[in-house]
């Protein structure tokens, strides 16, 4: 871990485990405050990064342990930079009913991608869709 | 079988007929505590029967889209029993959460617990 504005970049893979997504949040958060990110842009990529890897987790593995999640991140000094694979089946991200829509206001899930595409600057998915790679342009600046 | 003391999540103090309610953890509201506040919050009403609750989220920094689940669900269960929900104390960061969610049309949100004592 540096803060002379040198990347800082990880590669690691995590069970379809919870708590060790909250593990890699923790370590995250950690790096974006030793490179100086403010805080807005720090919640903007907690909120992206935990809504992917649950996403990941919950939707693309199915919770099941035997399955793994693949993260690589790099952080930038002008850029944050991730992707997050699962093992899952995939899906198209077009499939996902609007969250905002009256009819589905009421709706106890899918909100995640709405709020990713909202905070990140940018956001592709794999041609299966069981990748997401997500950026955020530093202060802010989409 | 042997069960490890349940952690508390909430703070839930009576102001009179009114639950008002402050989680314990700052950063929280990640999709495995929400389970378990969920379940804390939901038996206020289910077990409890309590009817007006104030949720004050000063204490809370961070919150994902699963505790807006949970806050759904929760709503829905206090209008079964006609009762009513408040929020307050949101911080500007969460508040723009419900605003991008269009969930701040559909929850009764004050700025501080004092307006939302009132609002009951």
């Amino acid at each position: 871990m540096n803060s002379n504005g040198q990347v800082i970049a990880r590669q690691l893979v995590i069970a379809s485990d919870l708590s060790a997504a909250r593990h890699l949040q923790g370590e995250l958060e950690r790096s974006l405050h030793s490179l100086h990110f403010a805080e807005a842009d720090i919640f903007a990529i907690k909120m992206a990064v935990e809504e992917a890897l649950v996403n990941a987790i919950k939707h693309g593995n199915q919770m099941n342990p035997a399955k793994s999640v693949s993260i690589a991140y790099q952080i930038r000094p002008e850029r944050f930079d991730v992707r997050i694979t699962d093992e899952g089946p995939g899906f198209d991200p077009c499939d996902v009913p609007d969250p905002t829509a009256p009819e589905n206001l009421e709706r106890p899930c899918g909100r995640g991608l709405l709020l990713i595409r909202h905070y990140m600057s940018e956001v592709t998915f794999s041609d299966r869709g069981n990748t997401i790679a997500m950026s955020k342009v530093r202060n802010g600046n989409k | 079988m042997t069960q490890q003391p349940r952690r508390r999540r909430l703070e839930v103090e009576d102001r009179g007929d009114i639950a008002v309610v402050n989680f314990i953890d700052k950063k929280i509201l990640d999709e495995q505590n929400i389970q378990l506040i969920g379940d804390d919050l939901f038996r206020l009403v289910d077990e409890l029967g309590r009817r007006k609750i104030l949720l004050n989220f000063s204490n809370v920094d961070f919150l994902s889209s699963a505790a807006l689940g949970k806050l759904i669900t929760l709503n829905r269960k206090v209008q079964a029993v006609r009762g009513s929900l408040i929020l307050c104390g949101i911080s500007k960061d969460i508040k723009e959460v419900f605003e991008i969610t269009k969930l701040d049309k559909l929850f009764k949100i004050h700025a501080d617990e004092q307006a939302a004592l009132q609002a009951f």
